[in-house]
């Protein structure tokens, strides 16, 4: 299939690209006032539909092998339907969230379901590509979509604020991006991931290359909110709506995290001991500004938005190990953390509306006690985001520190464990304010009583669901990740055989 | 119909499956507590099949009731349950003063109470699960459950103010070093490719787990440290005053001592044979400072639960001080004392418990004269101090005995030098003990005392201790019952280990190509790399790359 213009690649996208149009069609005809729920419904629908024919896609590689589309531009492997059913499974729960949260609320709610439709087109297409250009303009689609959505409630300034720091931060770092590609262009004479890792090894200009990785990680670290690429996050992620926050911190970091994975250990495996020590370094310091940062914030979506910095942190040790477990840690960290990150903003998105009624910790005193089920739901995101046993983080943080003592960086693990241990304060001030009993207290009374609908449930349920599943039966997860870690490093028969990829496993699954 | 290969899991679901009925359970009345007493009372059942089959029961290795089978494939982690006489035994106290901490609760806890018991229960699953783990990983997954519960329950059962504080204390001084023995039970891992217990004593006997020896003494240290938080060794104690003062009676009845301690004995001893042995004289020092420490403490409080925290200080570090003896009177008294602990103890918190709910307070100034008013109370009272301070027939006497006994049979002078220091606590102890029965029983009424009407236990409160003391005198009297299942321990620990032999790693060469059976691949690896650097591995180069995959 090599070559081809197959249209089936990129049939996912395509389902939902159309389902976006279709919404931003019918957002106009529908008469204003009237709920926008329908929009919202065709949106979820569609985001089945995509999941089903990343599925579809995932039994077409099992029959024929990786298939390629696009001038090879596009490649569909056990890797990109892993992430293509991550980013699915995001935008579902997100979506099931956030039905009722805009309704009546923000006029052109059904702009919303359509923008969130074309982010995931942008991360999918991220995903699956293998030339850098095409990288980009995933990147480009899915930004474009979040900087727009930060500042969906236009009423509020930090919405408007959270909108235009984004935007200008991260125009900034794509740009860097850009210059990356182009200054790799410049060292192997090629934007294609394979070509690169070809030619790197006869590259007459090691140094340009580097500076060009260098470029690339800088930009990709921006969307990752590694430090020192963080300072937006905070902002950011106070100022923009709740569900909004659950999908921009979960899923565009997800396609990030997978062009990064498919751009280190495939692209520039060759100089590995060169950029495996900046991954050590970027590791270390967004764990520790991360969580040394969520220590002293008392806004919760603030400290959220330094946790998932040091949550990119513990995420990015995984670069430091073999290829083999690296990939594989990397990639479970980034489902297990999709689904408890997610989860957690869908339940403040629950309890604090769309007005935002609890924002501080202390507006969170007794939420627990008068709401026992979002209170227990948020119990347990909050444990895995500690790490504590039977969840989904657990596993996460055990298999990239593993993976990273056995790639002989103990002294990461010691690093990365003491920061989750500095970390428990935080999420447990949260966890425990909750509990505390008498939510009168301190004259806090603010969380909404509103019922949750019964969609909001099942994405609650959806998103507790996954990070049980990831932390007690883990096996299958590991196993599709572990397949995918293998198609990285197989990612073009020729160009690998001719490649110094480092030890072990790049024979390609037939 | 044979229970002995699934009667572990059976006992470690069962509050599980109570705790998830209950919090469906509409929250009306006494619901939750009849729930939660009907739930623990049968999981105590349940622990009584162990005693009752150990004889009978088929053992592996060590261990009888075993359970192993797959859980995750890749790493390799195994759902391996078992018990030896020291587990078994953890396991049936543990079941015992469940539903005791039921009807302390019945109540005192008068809100929320769906909220208490489903989180009492789940502290439950925790702890047993500790005890029955034979899995690193299993084991570690329960050691962490175990925090969850404890800490909502300090946070929102809490009795003043500083209930928020105190359980992030308690979390906190727990989880940070449970995060480096998560290092250090991946290292482990990533030197042996095993998280079994079984395997990883065999291969430390044979010195096979790595050859990096200050890597294993960082490991070792790792590992104890964890436990020693938790136990509290002395002076790692700074949770245990402000829990125990916050926490409601049923929880603070478990809170310290045995899941430390137990993983001491469990863990560091087999795994770190040759480094426990070496740090001992250490541990035995902070165990002799601990005892004379917590009782000079407790002796100033005036506070009945502040008291009762220092001399629970106290009464733990005599069983480290006994463990870490190595002498097997020494630690068959420890092991003893664990469980003697678990009893007078738990029952000296409930008797407080009962006084708090009278009384409403805990300061023994505003208490007094309450020895007429109360004459069952007072008797009860009287027993449990007994036992707690070490008299003749009564439990703790053997265990107390034993671990001075063993102390003094060591050949070094150091140690004969602790143990007459810490025979000291014993004194000590009795002082603040019956100083504490002298103030709040006899002499004049105090403020509180006078104001409010006097009632004596009643019928349920009377259900809860009467067991506990009369376990109090039959431990006492009759205790080769006990000792003779957890003698096996003791004598099995208190074997001194094979020192590592001056080239080890030409040692394992050999056996690696040699041996037939059992090949590391890894291990044989390192020690070509070993021979190659001559002997040496500096700590600071990373390890050898392993030749299979993690997963």
């Amino acid at each position: 299939m090599n070559g081809s213009v197959n249209t089936l690649a990129l049939l996912p996208e395509g389902i939902l690209t159309l389902a976006g149009v279709l919404v931003m069609l019918a957002e106009p005809i529908l008469k204003p006032g009237t709920s926008r729920k329908p929009l919202g419904w065709l949106a979820i629908i569609a985001t089945v539909l995509a999941g089903v024919a990343s599925g579809y896609q995932l039994h077409l590689y099992n029959l024929h092998g990786t298939m390629r589309a696009f001038s090879d531009s596009i490649q569909i492997d056990p890797f990109s339907v892993f992430f293509h059913l991550l980013i699915a499974a995001v935008v579902f729960v997100t979506l099931l969230g956030s039905l009722d949260y805009f309704e009546g609320k923000a006029t052109h709610a059904g702009e919303y379901f359509a923008l969130v439709l074309f982010g995931a087109v942008g991360m999918m297409l991220m995903t699956c590509s293998v030339e850098l250009l095409m990288v980009f303009v995933g990147l480009e689609i899915s930004s474009i979509s979040t900087y727009i959505m930060a500042g969906f409630r236009k009423g509020k300034a930090t919405g408007t604020e959270a909108s235009i720091k984004y935007f200008l931060l991260g125009s900034f770092a794509t740009a860097f991006f850009l210059y990356g590609i182009a200054l790799a262009f410049g060292a192997t004479g090629s934007t294609s991931i394979a070509a690169i890792a070809g030619a790197l090894g006869a590259s007459a200009t090691p140094r340009l290359a580097f500076l060009a990785l260098a470029m690339i990680i800088i930009g990709l670290g921006f969307k990752v909110s590694a430090a020192p690429f963080q300072v937006w996050t905070p902002d950011v992620y106070q100022g923009a709506p709740a569900p909004v926050v659950g999908l921009m911190s979960t899923a565009p970091k997800a396609a990030a995290f997978a062009v990064l994975l498919r751009i280190t250990f495939f692209g520039f495996a060759s100089m590995e001991a060169r950029w495996s020590v900046l991954m050590w370094a970027i590791a270390a310091l967004s764990m520790t500004i991360g969580n040394l940062g969520a220590l002293k914030q008392k806004n919760v979506k603030r400290m959220l938005a330094y946790s998932s910095i040091a949550h990119a942190g513990y995420l990015i040790a995984a670069f430091t190990a073999f290829p083999e477990n690296g990939i594989a840690a990397a990639c479970f960290y980034t489902a297990a953390y999709s689904a408890m990150n997610v989860g957690a903003f869908a339940v403040i998105t629950q309890l604090s509306g769309y007005e935002e009624h609890t924002r501080t910790i202390e507006d969170f005193t007794g939420a627990a006690l008068r709401r026992p089920w979002l209170g227990a739901l948020m119990t347990f995101f909050l444990l895995s985001m500690i790490g504590i046993p039977f969840t989904g983080g657990f596993f996460a943080k055990f298999y990239v520190f593993s993976a990273a003592i056995s790639g002989g960086h103990t002294g990461l693990a010691v690093v990365g464990l003491l920061n989750s241990g500095v970390a428990c304060f935080y999420y447990l001030r949260l966890l425990v304010a909750m509990y505390a009993r008498h939510p009168h207290e301190l004259g806090n009374d603010r969380a909404v009583f509103t019922k949750v609908s019964v969609p909001a449930s099942c994405g609650l349920a959806a998103a507790a669901l996954g990070t049980l599943v990831l932390g007690i039966l883990p096996g299958r997860f590991v196993k599709l990740a572990n397949r995918g870690s293998l198609a990285v490093m197989t990612i073009a028969k020729p160009a690998a055989a001719d490649t110094p990829v480092e030890t072990g496993v790049n024979t390609a699954p037939k | 119909m044979n229970f002995d290969h699934s009667i572990l899991s059976l006992i470690v679901f069962c509050p599980l499956v109570g705790a998830v009925v209950l919090a469906l359970l509409p929250d009306r009345g006494k619901t939750m507590a009849f729930g939660a007493l009907t739930v623990t009372v049968l999981t105590f059942l349940l622990t009584l099949h162990l005693p009752s089959h150990y004889a009978a029961a088929e053992s592996v290795g060590s261990f009888r009731f075993v359970q192993d089978s797959a859980w995750i494939p890749a790493p390799a982690i195994r759902y391996h349950l078992g018990v030896d006489g020291l587990g078994m035994w953890l396991v049936v106290l543990t079941g015992f003063l469940a539903p005791l901490g039921v009807l302390a609760s019945w109540n005192a806890i008068a809100e929320r109470r769906k909220t208490f018991y489903v989180l009492f229960l789940l502290q439950q699953v925790a702890m047993l699960g500790i005890f029955v783990a034979l899995d690193l990983f299993l084991y570690y997954a329960f050691w962490e459950l175990s925090l969850v519960p404890m800490t909502i329950l300090i946070a929102t059962f809490g009795r003043t103010k500083a209930r928020r504080t105190a359980a992030i204390k308690y979390f906190v001084y727990a989880f940070v070093p449970s995060a480096l023995l998560l290092v250090g039970i991946l290292w482990l891992y990533a030197k042996t490719g095993t998280f079994d217990l079984p395997r990883l004593t065999g291969l430390a006997a044979a010195h096979h787990i790595s050859g990096n020896t200050a890597a294993l003494w960082l490991c070792s240290l790792a590992f104890l440290l964890a436990f020693a938080v938790k136990v509290p060794v002395f002076p790692l104690h700074g949770w245990l005053r402000d829990s125990i003062a916050e926490a409601p009676t049923a929880a603070v009845m478990v809170l310290a001592g045995k899941t430390g301690l137990y993983s001491i004995l469990r863990f560091s001893f087999a795994i770190f044979p040759e480094q426990s042995h070496r740090i001992a004289p250490l541990m035995i020092a902070l165990g002799a400072l601990g005892i004379v420490y917590g009782s000079l403490i407790a002796i100033t409080r005036k506070d009945l639960k502040e008291l009762a925290a220092y001399s629970t200080l106290g009464h733990l570090s005599f069983i480290t001080l006994g463990i870490f003896t190595f002498t097997i009177a020494g630690l068959d008294g420890g092991i003893y004392q664990i469980l003697n602990h678990g009893i007078s103890g738990g029952a000296l918190f409930l008797l407080l418990g009962f006084l708090y709910e009278r009384y409403g307070t805990y300061d023994m100034r505003d208490l007094g004269g309450l020895a007429a008013r109360l004459p069952w109370m007072i008797t009860l009272y009287v027993i449990t101090t007994l036992s707690l301070i070490g008299l003749p027939i009564l439990n703790s006497f053997v265990g107390e005995f034993l671990v001075l006994a063993g102390t003094m049979q060591s050949t070094s002078e150091h140690h004969v030098f602790w143990t007459v220091f810490a025979t000291t606590g014993v004194i000590l102890s009795a002082a603040y003990m019956l100083w504490m029965i002298q103030r709040v029983f006899y002499g004049h009424l105090g403020v509180v005392s006078q104001e409010i009407a006097p009632h004596d236990l009643n019928g349920r409160e009377q259900l809860a201790l009467w067991p506990m003391v009369a376990l109090m005198l039959l431990m006492g009297v009759a205790s080769p019952y006990w000792m003779h299942t957890l003698d096996a321990n003791a004598v099995k620990i208190a074997t001194v280990p094979s020192p590592a032999e001056q080239h080890p790693h030409e040692r394992v060469e050999i056996r690696t190509t040699a041996s037939t059976g059992f090949v590391d691949p890894q291990l044989s690896q390192e020690a070509l790399r070993a021979l190659a650097t001559t002997g040496k591995i500096k700590s600071s180069q990373p390890a050898p790359a392993p030749e299979g995959r993690l997963y």
